[in-house]
């Protein structure tokens, strides 16, 4: 397709290679960092406070998104500005189940939730009810994703809308989705969102016990996204993934259907989304339409992106990274943020397009002259 | 009997003249039927006028009525500044009863008045004073009026008067003027009617034919003042089309030449916002307030030249290293887009705004109802001039052809000897030029913030993608297209759904042309 | 024409872009079994001719009958291939980021192309012995994990040839294999191609007359998206109207 890039390059990511760094990170975070919460005194330097764990929990569900979104713009090409929205939807099937359990402990003691009271509704609406089971809550915010992507992504890929199209689109649906749930009538808490929260299973959300089983969960979950990534991307279909990015006409006259393909893909990922939402709700404790609009569907392109498109590691270390590097610019210089996220997406665009992971690649490959000599991604999945 | 009763009403009125002032009740014993009209004593002296006014407030209806006659229907300019002088040295009660009489004499005056726009206001005051001694000057000043608008307002104006009439013909007459005007001031005080005529338990015979007048009248300015919401709503459709279109048409030519979406569109449109807003500032500096409502024609090639410069700028630094990665650089644009804002927002604060010049304040009345501001008049003509512009340099000029060659085959073009980045870097600046001239226009309607160019820019992706690229045509029609649906889908969805349905509209839409309106068939197709 | 009757049968196609007649009611047959060459002035409507057939364009009039009563027309792309017509692109067209072995792999027919078949598929012996086999055909066998993307031009071409060959169709539609291609290349393409003839039907469309010339048994010649003369070459070179419009601008054999 471009002789530039075919130089550059050295192919697809040994999978063995990933899955031993997986395996090292996966044991830190998941029996290393809690033991440090739990274990040290709270002033030795190794202890990790419940606070930082916490925020490691919310990168971690932060990941799950991210691996999603890898599959279907890393290895497919396809750019889907929309991921918010599935997140949000995942993230506010959660937030809707915890606002039930609540009950009558709000500002208002009534069994509606607070901001029910303050709208005068009277009378839990219809679609609330399911989620008074928790079960149910997780189902939904896993299968109510999927279910949007899949009736979407039949619409905008059978017709073959591709590209800076598809891009477009799903940017619109992210507006979309924002303004409707910004809306008070909707019966989804407005402007404000849902928050307030007070436990979970009968467990206290405050307790650090409870944000503790959390984080591991998150862990978990983590680690089944990323093994399920890696069956679907190691599998034959993968290949016809990465194929469609390479040339959709010769996957189409090769007898697959690259738009049943397109749907899977999506489907997996905004169910990741969806599942990504459920873990960061009971953490963060809040959510509101400013975390699932345009903007921040565009930051977590930029996880990706940083991170190293097109391999799975690379992922989960751009959504922990950027997530890190943004909690700590933001409560230093909170004006500089912007200019810096602006300049991540443009850097990371003209002078890294393979992320950290390809970064570290050119670095064992060459001397560091040549780190930018060639800034064309070997995983360009676009065609002219 | 009737002569003491009419006394005791009138004692008690000047009673509650006197405690609450109000005008309204005192107006309505205006013209008692039984006095005869003053033949004389209108006092040439200040003194003369303190009799006068005292009198106004008497205890004698007949002398109250007679004061009011003089001073009204043989008032001038004079006999105004006469009261004013008297009013000074009044007690409370006097200004009260005079207040409603000199707000009369005065919209009586100035009805003679040289100023349209005067004229027309004191019809439209006297109209809804509920005065029915008004109506035959109000008649009287239509006859000789030349100007439309004018005349209207007088004539609507006697026939609201009228409506109240004892008359039962006067009031069937009225009504149908009324209904043949399509009044819209008229019709509450019509539908007043028709529920008064028609809740009396015993309905005189008289009154028939006028509640018929008066059901049609209403009916006839109904049917009316649904067109003109119609009407209304496809301007305000037009109006945000053109809008839409300006913002469009650089981002499509660019789409159509390089393939590449600019994020950063809406940023080079508050570029040049910020342009406007800096012209304003300097021409009330550097400049005498006489040229000042000069600086908005100024402030468009400014608007133009700086956003140009700044594409031309972001063309060279970033998009030139990404042809043909159009998804990468719709991501890097838009960090350039998040810098921007970031940048404004640093630079300027939040908010400022733009004082639209005087010569594009106020509207024009073209039909009853419908009343249309020159601000949004003036962005529908320089959309048109800007779709002539391009149209004139896309066909009509040597840059025009290249960019043309260039959009059809890049290869060829190349290898005609055509400087394709060249023309690139042209192209773009002149998108962003565009972009800046939206932007310019934009302060017209909106305040200068730094997220200014986010409002409507999802929407103008929404114009790209439909208008399918290649062709100006696409363009238009798609702006104009979603630009009116959501004016006319607002009202009954709300702007949130309406867009929200605009969405799936445009999606399915895409199920038929995935490649928009006039996509190019062929081999050039892929 | 064959006694089996013909592989594919247009009938009075129609290809209209925005009142451009790229085809103009076009009427073309090729019997099974046999090599096909079309030739025709750029505009002719050759690639066109093979979108047609392969379901990439839709004609606005016309039937295309595959086999014995199978229309073409207004069925998808993927369903097409899988009733066993193979395309080759002009440009090749292959999965750069992959293997070449795993662009053998993706094209090798399978009776299921579906999402949850491919993802719980696993390769069988009989399939690897296939690749192995076809990789020898294109010579490529020498290194068959190497990304293709890094592939000569002329190897790519083979690649892609390689890859329909494996989705074993009835017919295969070739655009301009040699084109960019070394004489060598050439040569070896021509023997290729010549040896594919033995089991499928192969519509060849070439500009190259020498090439024309190696492998052609009948030459169809096309002029503004009609069917001009056909015959073999020395018939079709012979043709008074072919001379006027084709050979008389262009000179044969470069």
């Amino acid at each position: 397709m471009n002789s530039m890039s075919e130089t550059t390059s050295e192919g697809q990511p040994a999978a063995e290679r990933e899955s031993l760094l997986f395996w090292l990170i996966g044991l830190f975070l998941l029996i290393v960092l809690p033991a440090l919460n739990v274990l040290p005194a709270e002033e030795s330097w190794l202890h990790v406070s419940d606070f930082t764990l916490n925020r490691f929990g919310k990168f971690l569900a932060f990941a799950i998104l991210a691996l999603g979104l890898d599959l279907i713009w890393g290895y497919t090409g396809i750019l889907s500005l929309g991921q918010g929205v599935f997140f949000g939807i995942g993230a506010y099937c959660m937030g809707m189940h915890l606002m039930l359990t609540i009950g009558s402990e709000g500002v208002y003691g009534s069994a509606l939730p607070d901001f029910m009271v303050w709208n005068q509704v009277k009378e839990l609406p219809l679609f609330w009810t399911p989620f008074y089971s928790f079960l149910a809550a997780v189902g939904l915010g896993v299968l109510a994703p999927m279910f949007c992507a899949w009736l979407f992504g039949l619409l905008a890929f059978r017709s073959r809308i591709k590209g800076v199209y598809f891009a477009i689109i799903t940017q619109a649906v992210a507006l979309s989705a924002w303004l409707v749930f910004n809306r008070n009538e909707t019966n989804l808490g407005g402007t404000n969102g849902l928050t307030d929260f007070k436990q979970l299973l009968g467990f206290r959300l405050s307790e650090p016990g409870t944000q503790r089983a959390l984080y591991v969960a998150t862990v978990l979950a983590l680690g089944g996204a990323y093994f399920l990534c890696r069956w679907i991307v190691q599998s034959r279909a993968g290949k016809v993934l990465i194929a469609v990015r390479d040339s959709e006409q010769r996957v189409l006259f090769s007898g697959y259907s690259p738009s049943n393909y397109k749907v899977f893909v999506f489907v997996v990922s905004a169910g990741l989304a969806g599942l990504a939402g459920l873990l960061y709700v009971p953490q963060v404790g809040i959510i509101t339409p400013a975390q699932i609009g345009v903007l921040p569907s565009l930051e977590m392109v930029i996880w990706v992106a940083v991170g190293g498109r097109g391999t799975l590691v690379g992922a989960i270390i751009g959504a922990v990274g950027v997530n890190f590097g943004r909690s700590i610019l933001t409560n230093y210089f909170p004006e500089l943020w912007p200019f810096f996220l602006g300049g991540l997406f443009i850097a990371v665009v003209l002078l890294f397009p393979d992320g950290l992971v390809g970064l570290t690649r050119r670095l064992k490959a060459g001397p560091v002259g040549t780190l930018f000599k060639k800034a064309k991604p070997a995983s360009e999945g676009v065609q002219p | 009997m009737t002569r003491s009763l009419v006394r005791t009403g009138v004692v008690l009125f000047v009673l509650a003249l006197g405690l609450s002032g109000s005008a309204v009740a005192w107006a309505a014993g205006l013209d008692e039927p039984g006095s005869s009209v003053a033949d004389g004593g209108q006092g040439s002296e200040v003194e003369g006028m303190k009799t006068l006014v005292g009198q106004l407030s008497s205890e004698d209806p007949a002398v109250q009525q007679q004061a009011v006659r003089v001073l009204v229907e043989t008032g001038d300019a004079a006999t105004l500044s006469r009261l004013e002088l008297v009013l000074e040295e009044a007690d409370r009660a006097t200004r009260v009863a005079v207040k409603p009489v000199k707000a009369l004499l005065k919209n009586k005056l100035n009805l003679a008045s040289d100023d349209e726009a005067v004229r027309r206001a004191a019809a439209g005051d006297l109209g809804v004073s509920g005065q029915r001694l008004a109506a035959p000057w109000l008649e009287a000043a239509a006859a000789k009026e030349s100007q439309y608008w004018a005349r209207y307002a007088m004539e609507e104006g006697a026939a609201m008067l009228r409506l109240a009439d004892d008359d039962p013909s006067v009031r069937d007459a009225a009504a149908a003027k009324l209904g043949e005007l399509r009044s819209q001031n008229g019709l509450p005080a019509l539908k007043e009617l028709a529920q008064q005529l028609s809740g009396e338990a015993s309905p005189r015979e008289s009154d028939a034919p006028v509640l018929a007048a008066v059901s049609q009248a209403i009916e006839r300015i109904e049917i009316w003042s649904t067109w003109a919401g119609v009407f209304e709503t496809l301007f305000r459709g037009v109006s945000l089309s053109s809008i839409l279109l300006m913002m469009s048409l650089g981002l499509a030519i660019v789409f159509g030449l390089m393939g590449v979406i600019n994020m950063a569109h809406g940023e080079l449109m508050m570029v040049g916002a910020y342009a406007t807003f800096m012209t304003q500032e300097l021409f009330k500096a550097y400049l005498p307030p006489s040229m000042f409502d000069a600086y908005f024609l100024a402030s468009l090639p400014v608007a133009f030249l700086v956003a140009g410069a700044c594409g031309l700028f972001l063309e060279a630094t970033v998009i030139r290293f990404l042809y043909g990665r159009p998804l990468e650089t719709m991501l890097a644009t838009w960090g350039v887009s998040l810098v921007l804002i970031q940048l404004a927002r640093v630079l300027f604060g939040d908010l400022t705004a733009v004082t639209a010049p005087a010569w594009l304040s106020g509207g024009a009345q073209v039909l009853v109802g419908v009343y249309l501001p020159y601000n949004r008049i003036f962005i529908i003509g320089l959309s048109i001039v800007c779709v002539i512009g391009i149209y004139l340099t896309l066909f009509r000029s040597s840059l025009g052809l290249r960019v043309r060659a260039v959009t059809q085959n890049r290869n060829m073009s190349a290898c005609l000897g055509i400087p394709t980045r060249q023309v690139d870097a042209y192209t773009f600046a002149f998108g962003s030029g565009l972009a800046g001239l939206a932007g310019c226009a934009l302060t017209l309607v909106g305040n200068v913030e730094p997220g200014l160019g986010q409002n409507y820019i999802v929407d103008s992706f929404m114009v790209v993608v439909t208008g399918g690229v290649g062709k100006l045509a696409g363009t238009i029609v798609a702006a104009l297209g979603i630009g009116s649906l959501n004016k006319f889908l607002e009202p009954s969805f709300g702007a949130v759904y309406g867009k929200v349905f605009i969405l799936v509209l445009v999606i399915l839409f895409l199920q038929r042309r995935p490649s928009g309106l006039f996509a190019i068939k062929g081999r050039h197709a892929d | 024409m064959n006694e089996k009757g013909s592989i594919i049968y247009l009938d009075g196609v129609v290809v209209d872009y925005d009142g451009f007649k790229a085809l103009n009611n076009l009427n073309f047959i090729v019997g099974y079994n046999e090599l096909r060459v079309v030739i025709g002035p750029n505009g002719a409507g050759k690639t066109t001719l093979l979108d047609v057939i392969c379901g990439k364009t839709k004609p606005a009039q016309g039937r295309v009958i595959f086999g014995k009563d199978v229309d073409l027309v207004g069925k998808r792309e993927d369903d097409i291939t899988k009733l066993g017509i193979g395309r080759k692109f002009q440009a090749p067209s292959i999965y750069s980021n992959l293997t070449v072995w795993e662009n053998l792999d993706l094209s090798l027919k399978r009776d299921s192309k579906g999402v949850i078949a491919t993802l719980l598929s696993t390769s069988t012996a009989a399939e690897r012995e296939r690749i192995a086999k076809t990789l020898d055909m294109i010579g490529l066998h020498e290194d068959p994990h190497r990304r293709a993307g890094l592939l000569s031009h002329g190897q790519k071409q083979w690649l892609e040839i390689g890859m329909v060959i494996l989705q074993d169709p009835a017919l295969l539609l070739v655009d301009e294999p040699v084109a960019g291609m070394t004489d060598k290349e050439t040569e070896q393409t021509g023997v290729l191609l010549q040896t594919l003839a033995e089991k499928h039907a192969v519509i060849v469309i070439e500009h190259d007359m020498e090439f024309v010339r190696q492998i052609a048994r009948t030459v169809t010649v096309l002029h503004e998206g009609t069917v001009i003369c056909e015959g073999t070459v020395d018939v079709v070179q012979a043709n008074d109207r072919v001379r006027e419009i084709y050979l008389g601008r262009q000179k044969v054999g470069h």
